[in-house]
């Protein structure tokens, strides 16, 4: 073994113990792992950006908008280049948040990120959530017309319809869930909760696998490279 | 006459011999009625190719695209087509540059045939997906509705909202937080300030800052994100200005922690088991970590109040908090807090949308049954 491999196995190690501390309680070891991963994160990611966000999307296209006007370089290089200029100025208005006095800028880039985060979601949302959905709970009716569905699969179109009106109903808010209104939401809530069931169990599979590889690399790689220090 | 019939044979086998060796040795006829055309409801990044397909015993057993640009050299640009295939869409042009194709038709025997190269074509981008008419239809009738409504509230007429038990809970957690005279810890989770949980959070949190202004109760808030953060320190920072407290805000209190996940789930549970918070919220858009957080804020003993949109996280939410927000609740939550005219007109406009998506799986499944299948059409098309 590697001394270098050797060394990554005993931090990361010792880091995954420090994490698992937790589990008792609040302790200077786990401090120190929470603290060096927090602190490393933001140090990746102020790296990514700058090499992914910034240069590429803010350096570079600002200083081919201005290379025209540089001494030099002949004009007809271009203007349209300057429509550039608008995006990172929007951009520069976040720093507004540096000085009490201008805080009032951050408003304009915000409103532009939501209202246009929202316009994108909006059709997305109809098109996948609604006009797909309908059309999926609606659909295995003309096979239950055509006679090509089994019985199963009747009574499974069946329900469909049954959770997909009862769901919506519960999420029906402008009126009072009294009456026939209050039994078909708590049906609906029903067919939400065994849904959630078993996406729970679903997830705690696939945590129980991240557990058993962790596991797998302290028997195996960890306590396996005993061997190297004798 | 025996002798004549043996003539008669040869020849008929020699010409037999000579049709089938020109048959086989003939090449491929040359792909017929190539087009190029500019992709239709695109940003003008691609161009569509099409041709008449091969007969089956043409020999032909796969297509290569060959393009130039602006009258130059031409070139490949796709891996081999199967001998099917009648359509290629050119996703790799050169945008503002004009590009003519050749189809190439490549036999078992390894020979190719060329079509006629196309016209040359430039891509452009269009403004309005026709395709998406439908789409935009309907989002015009919903907006219609929601205006319509916001007026009528506006207007003054009262609009009911059932009661959401999580949000009745946010009171009483304020309120228990101040008693115990300890803070109150808000999440806003992973998403970036444009995702729709994130807005919906912020907008709960702004209401949760009112409160905390009147009772003089820290608010503190980790974030995620740092454009969030901006965000969330000027909502509340109105907050506390409308409830006439702008000394009480402490613009410390929402703070950048890191924008890894996992970073961040360590760094909030610090913040819990240290700060011990007596209510924890939990509203937004959540991943992987939602468990580890609201695990840690049982184990401190403060109410928790969780919402978030994202299906597979509530399951966790729900085993480990007090009160969960599913779903659509949390983007209700807002209007049902602050009673907002505007809000809760916009939430009747929503109302109203369900009730047409109702009547549409109730009335398709009763055409379906009956053979007309338009509705199933019609959405097919949209999508």
């Amino acid at each position: 073994m590697e001394l270098i491999d050797f060394i990554g196995i005993w931090i990361a190690a010792f880091l995954t113990l420090c994490i698992y501390s937790f589990l008792y309680r609040d302790n200077p070891f786990y401090r120190f792992a929470e603290h060096l991963f927090v602190g490393m994160s933001v140090g990746y990611t102020i790296t990514i950006s700058i090499y992914q966000g910034f240069i590429p999307f803010a350096w570079e296209p600002f200083w081919e908008a201005i290379k025209p006007f540089w001494p030099g370089v002949p004009r007809e290089a271009g203007w349209s280049g300057l429509w550039k200029l608008i995006p990172i100025g929007i951009g520069l208005l976040f720093f507004g948040g540096v000085s009490p006095r201008y805080t009032w800028l951050i408003r304009y880039p915000s409103a532009i990120l939501i209202g246009l985060g929202a316009g994108l979601a909006i059709p997305n949302v109809l098109r996948a959530d609604i006009f797909e959905q309908t059309r999926g709970t609606v659909e295995p009716f003309a096979s239950i017309n055509a006679g090509t569905l089994s019985i199963w699969g009747i009574l499974g179109a069946i329900l469909m319809v049954v959770g997909v009106v009862c769901t919506l109903i519960y999420f029906y808010f402008s009126v009072e869930h009294r009456g026939p209104v209050n039994w078909l939401s708590k049906v609906g809530i029903a067919f939400l909760m065994i849904g959630f069931g078993s996406a729970f169990g679903n997830t705690v599979m696939g945590r129980v696998a991240l557990l058993i590889q962790r596991v797998d690399f302290l028997i195996n790689d960890w306590i396996g490279s005993f061997g190297a220090l004798f | 006459m025996i002798h004549n019939k043996t003539i008669l044979w040869v020849l008929t086998c020699l010409v037999l011999f000579l049709c089938g060796t020109f048959a086989f040795s003939q090449e491929p006829a040359a792909p017929s009625n190539v087009t190029a055309k500019d992709t239709p409801n695109d940003d003008g990044s691609s161009i569509t190719i099409t041709w008449d397909a091969a007969p089956e015993d043409s020999g032909v057993v796969g297509y290569k695209i060959l393009r130039n640009s602006d009258a130059g050299e031409f070139e490949e640009v796709s891996k081999q087509l199967d001998a099917n295939e009648t359509k290629y869409e050119d996703k790799t042009i050169i945008k503002g540059k004009t590009h003519a194709y050749i189809v190439r038709a490549i036999t078992d025997a390894d020979a190719s045939v060329d079509s006629q190269q196309t016209d040359a074509v430039q891509a452009k981008g269009q403004w309005f997906h026709t395709g998406k008419t439908p789409l935009f239809i309907a989002m015009l009738l919903f907006s219609a509705a929601i205006v319509w409504n916001i007026y009528n509230a506006r207007s003054g007429k009262e609009i009911f909202v059932r009661r959401i038990p999580g949000l009745e809970a946010v009171d009483e957690a304020i309120g228990r937080a101040t008693e115990m005279g300890r803070s109150i810890l808000y999440s806003t989770g992973l998403g970036g300030v444009s995702g729709v949980a994130t807005v919906a959070s912020m907008t709960i949190l702004a209401q949760v800052a009112r409160r905390t202004a009147n009772y003089e109760t820290p608010l503190r808030v980790p974030s995620n994100d740092p454009i969030v953060m901006n965000v969330v320190r000027e909502m509340v920072k109105n907050a506390y200005l409308e409830e006439g407290r702008p000394d009480a805000y402490n613009e410390e209190n929402i703070f950048f922690l890191t924008e890894d996940q996992f970073a961040y789930a360590a760094g909030v549970d610090g913040i819990m088991v240290r700060e011990k918070p007596a209510a924890v919220f939990l509203q937004g858009s959540f991943a992987a970590e939602s468990l580890i957080l609201a695990e840690t804020g049982n184990s401190i003993g403060a109410i928790q109040i969780a919402g978030t949109d994202s299906e597979h996280q509530l399951p966790f939410f729900i085993a480990a908090c007090d009160y969960t927000l599913i779903g659509e609740e949390l983007y209700a939550a807002s209007a049902y807090l602050s009673k907002e005219p505007m809000l809760l007109g916009s939430l009747r406009g929503q109302d109203w949308g369900k009730v047409i998506l109702f009547a549409a799986i109730i009335l398709g499944v009763f055409l379906e049954l009956s053979g007309i299948t338009w509705i199933t059409e019609f959405l097919q098309r949209v999508n």
